[in-house]
């Protein structure tokens, strides 16, 4: 809630232990998880994309309170420019500090495109036209294979380059110092290193006056306007910001993955961030990590449980875990917002402001 | 009225802050203000009454520009309100408050005052993320002349406690002190003293008195006469939209127009006896209808 | 000539079953400013319900039992599963959320949705349902275009549901309260109207009208499938808030438009842009429009009814 603190007050010892204890678990976590099984370490890697994705969201979302349901095309926006830029499908293959910028501008870019028109809209019919752009972002990755093959449809485009500096590639494994470290455990601390500075960008953007800005819209547009705030271009930013998170998580899907497709970037996408925003708490930046980390990790879980406890006793998998998975999602949905709108782990300006609406309205 | 009043009493001409000229606006059917002209100096404490419906919350409307009028012109310093944007009003030089007060409730009292002090300053995105030296700089100041602010209104005591929390008198003065930390050369306060009791009101007009005497002009809609004779220089007198009367508030409250407009007709014949205590015979009016301007009007 | 003859008939069957599901949409909107995202799928479920049951039926040799007799079946079975569904939702999901900010509604709609989907998916699995080929493919020709007995029932139905739906709104009790409440809630509820059964009613009577147009479109296109609700009812409500949302004639208007201009343009555009943009552009259609709409005329082109919200 305050805005002051991080400003002024010193860390207490208490929080740089915590810091440094959960400093040390995540650097050895991917050899941890390598002993049960690599494909954990490759969920891990999702699982920080996904992280990437809801702070991104919650930028949008929890900061300035514009529901957008179209935001995994920013995904998509850096998915393809990675993927067009660094693959055999139009002979390019650039260098990481050419696209990564690339994709960041170009995603914030899209994400004002997309913002621009929806910014008088009150918050429901916003929430659709957002959907409709994703929509139309998705259509169009599909279909722009003819006349002029630019994304190859929905074929997708495949043999994408693996993320490069110099010589060292993280695509592959190799022999370090004597430790063979795979690709997925390289890719791991590259997530967890962008993961952290997203974290510490959106956190210096909540406490500062464009945060304050935000925050001003968020309670009452009119008074935020009054009091000189650009409410249009302040709005737009949360929707620039918000997309270039995405565009980078975009860029490191694309070359951890190895092929993208415009399945990737559908409705059901942008729905499942905006749960793991929802439920972890909106606006609140450990919560929103939260949310990601246990809606994108959990489903994993089930799986490995639910698809051998079917066929040992069915015989077969007969409830889809895909279908399990969105259940879990949709049931999510409908259970925080009846009985904790404010998420799991809420701010306490969020919670005012819900618990208020439910008193008062 | 067609000649915009800018006679002075005293002393050297004083400077024409805001020069506002046959403004018009209507809303369906309902010609809400009609041909409203009059001007502000600079250093005025400038009263805008009349009764309930009487446009004077549209007005405020217009000169913000939340709304567009049909027809007028509104002249500030140079700047043309009617063409700027709602937030722009605040960069020229023109601080509101609200009739409903619009606080922002779940912030803390000084958050609220920290944003009033956007338009001022300028840290944008690269600052935020780069928290530099200047940025930091920006930030304190930002966060101390808050807190000045609260000590002028006199609420320093409550400066984290959450907006929403506040008493309605502190909301109030919290209100003001949000306006105050955009710099304005124009404060505009819409029925500051609503809801308050006597000492409060007392309290009141001693602030708005000291933010004149600070070099703040302030425009002040109010119903409490006492309030109003005392405290402006000039006041203005609207009524269904029209402007009925303009000038020092002793000469306003002798008008046979006005007394009739609160008063109601052969009131006005009764001049002579009225002219004894028309603040008091007005302020008793006010008694009976204030109970009818606390029911969420909008256009008062 | 004829083409646009014939776009325009295939435009407004489609444009009809639009309408019903529009009507849905505009209802729930008019009286608690939800936008029910669930009401496309509760569509898909009563095509789904209603091809299952027609498939089970009539088995491998169609003809073999009367069309009439199958499709009324399956209708009966599929309006109260619909209904269900929807005074379900509403009861345990939305009901809840009447005082909650409208963003928590929707959100709730959106969860809603989604639990409806992936049941479906695995009730019924992911492939397409086919819906066997019972009603007799007779075509009347005229001024060379062509309308299907299909076309025609889908056409004539809808009309005469539409009728009834302004028959009970404008003459019942139960439409003046619904009328009621969608303009000022509180005060309706202060005048006796019991303010749970109107907005029951009002799911209950869109979710009828949606099981009636999943059983039409399943005919219709011939297949089912779990995602169907998802566009249809993105396309519905882009004709909803293209008449003007709480509206009801404006819902009827906005289908009718709706489904005209899509088969206009999905006929033509191949032509306007010389290839570049196929017809499987199409969906973009809506979108566009919707965008439009909200975006340049959010009143739609009647005019929205909302009442106050207090």
């Amino acid at each position: 809630m305050s805005t002051l603190a991080s400003v002024r007050t010193p860390v207490p010892p208490r929080v740089w232990l915590g810091i440094v204890l959960v400093g040390a678990v995540l650097a050895i976590l991917p050899f941890l998880l390598g002993m049960v099984g690599q494909s954990w370490i490759r969920t891990l890697n999702f699982a920080l994309i996904y992280v990437m994705l809801a702070l991104g969201l919650n930028v949008v979302v929890g900061f300035a309170g514009l529901l957008d349901l179209g935001y995994i095309a920013f995904y998509g926006v850096g998915a393809y420019v990675w993927a067009m830029l660094a693959s055999p499908h139009f002979g390019l293959h650039l260098p990481f500090w050419v696209i990564l910028p690339l994709g960041f501008v170009l995603a914030a870019i899209a994400g004002a495109l997309l913002g621009a028109p929806c910014l008088k809209l009150r918050g429901d019919y916003l929430a659709i036209v957002t959907l409709g752009f994703g929509e139309i972002v998705r259509i169009f990755l599909n279909n722009l294979d003819a006349p002029v093959n630019i994304t190859n449809g929905p074929q997708g485009i495949n043999r994408i380059d693996t993320f490069r500096v110099g010589e060292f590639a993280f695509g592959r494994t190799q022999e370090l110092f004597g430790f063979r470290i795979t690709g997925p455990e390289k890719y791991y601390y590259l997530l967890l290193f962008l993961t952290i500075v997203i974290v510490v960008i959106c956190a210096r953007l909540q406490h500062s006056r464009i945060g304050r800005a935000w925050e001003a819209i968020r309670e009452d547009e009119i008074a935020a306007k009054a009091m000189g705030i650009n409410t249009r271009n302040i709005k737009l930013l949360a929707f620039a910001m918000g997309a270039s998170f995405g565009g980078i998580a975009g860029c490191m899907f694309a070359s951890m993955q190895g092929f993208v497709s415009p399945e990737s970037f559908s409705l059901t996408e942008s729905i499942a961030v905006l749960c793991m925003v929802v439920l972890g708490g909106m606006g609140n930046i450990p919560g929103v990590i939260l949310g990601a980390l246990l809606l994108s990790v959990f489903p994993e879980l089930l799986r490995a449980v639910v698809v051998p406890l079917q066929q040992t006793l069915f015989g077969d998998v007969i409830l889809d875990p895909e279908g399990i998975r969105m259940l879990l999602f949709g049931f999510a949905l409908v259970l925080v917002m009846i009985f904790r709108p404010e998420g799991l782990w809420p701010s306490a300006l969020r919670r005012r402001e819900l618990r208020a609406a439910k008193e008062g309205a | 009225m067609s000649a915009i009043p800018v006679h002075r009493d005293q002393g050297a001409m004083p400077e024409l802050l805001l020069v506002v000229n046959r403004i018009s606006k209507r809303f369906g059917g309902l010609q809400a203000l009609s041909d409203v002209s009059f001007g502000i100096c600079k250093g005025d404490i400038y009263g805008l009454i009349g009764p309930n419906g009487a446009g004077k919350t549209t007005l405020f409307n217009v000169l913000t520009s939340l709304y567009q009028p049909e027809m007028g012109t509104a002249n500030f310093m140079g700047h043309q309100l009617t063409r700027l944007k709602p937030h722009e009003i605040a960069q020229v030089g023109i601080a509101r408050t609200f009739q409903n007060i619009r606080l922002f409730a779940n912030l803390s009292a000084i958050e609220n005052v920290m944003i009033g002090r956007h338009v001022r300053t300028r840290a944008g995105v690269l600052g935020a993320v780069l928290r530099n030296r200047a940025t930091l700089e920006e930030e304190r100041a930002i966060e101390q002349r808050a807190y000045e602010l609260l000590e002028y209104v006199g609420i320093a005591d409550r400066a984290n406690d959450i907006a929403r929390s506040l008493s309605y008198g502190d909301q109030r003065r919290l209100e003001i002190a949000r306006a105050l930390a955009t710099e304005p050369t124009l404060l505009a306060l819409d029925e500051p003293a609503a809801g308050m009791n006597p000492s409060e009101t007392v309290v009141l007009r001693q602030l708005i008195e000291k933010i004149r005497n600070d070099g703040v002009t302030v425009l002040l809609i109010e119903h409490d006469m006492k309030l109003v004779m005392g405290l402006c220089n000039r006041v203005l007198v609207l009524e269904y939209g029209r402007v009925l009367a303009e000038g020092k508030p002793s000469e306003v409250q002798r008008d046979p127009r006005v007394i009739e407009a609160y008063l109601g007709k052969g009131a006005a014949g009764q001049a002579g006896a009225a002219v004894a205590a028309p603040a008091s015979d007005i302020a008793a009016r006010q008694s009976t209808g204030a109970s009818h301007s606390n029911q969420g009007r909008h256009d008062s | 000539m004829e083409i646009l003859l014939q776009q325009l008939i295939n435009g407004v069957t489609v444009g009809s079953v639009y309408a019903l599901v529009a009507l849905g949409y505009t209802m729930v909107y008019g009286i608690i400013g939800l936008i029910n995202f669930a009401h496309g799928d509760v569509v898909m479920i009563g095509a789904m319900v209603a091809t299952t049951l027609v498939v089970t039926f009539v088995g491998g040799n169609p003809g073999a039992v009367s069309a009439w007799v199958v499709v009324i079946g399956a209708l009966l079975v599929a309006m109260p599963v619909c209904m269900a569904l929807g005074w379900t939702a509403e009861r345990f999901a939305y009901r809840p959320l009447r005082r909650a900010p409208r963003l928590a509604a929707l959100i709730t709609a959106i969860g809603i949705s989604i639990i409806i989907q992936n049941v479906a998916m695995m009730v019924w699995g992911r492939n397409y349902l086919s819906f066997p080929h019972i009603i007799e493919p007779v075509v009347y020709q005229f001024s060379g275009a062509r309308i299907s007995v299909l076309q025609i029932i889908i056409i004539v139905a809808a009309a005469a549901i539409m009728g009834a739906l302004m028959l009970i709104v404008h003459r019942t009790r139960l439409g003046t309260a619904m009328r009621a409440t969608s303009q000022n809630r509180e005060v309706a509820g202060l005048m006796g109207v019991n303010i749970n059964t109107v907005i029951s009613a009002a799911f209950v009577i869109g979710s009828l009208l949606a099981a009636v147009a999943g059983v039409m479109v399943a005919a219709y296109y011939g297949v089912a499938q779990y995602t169907m609700g998802f566009i249809l009812g993105l396309k519905a409500f882009t004709a909803a808030v293209l008449g003007g949302i709480g509206n009801l004639p404006g819902a009827m208007l906005g289908g009718l438009l709706l489904g005209v201009i899509e088969s206009l343009g999905a006929g033509y555009i191949g032509d306007l842009t010389n290839g570049f943009f196929g017809s499987h552009y199409q969906d973009v259609f809506s979108f566009i429009v919707l965008i439009l709409v909200l975006v340049f005329r959010p009143s739609g082109l009647l005019g929205e009814r909302v009442g106050d919200r207090a």
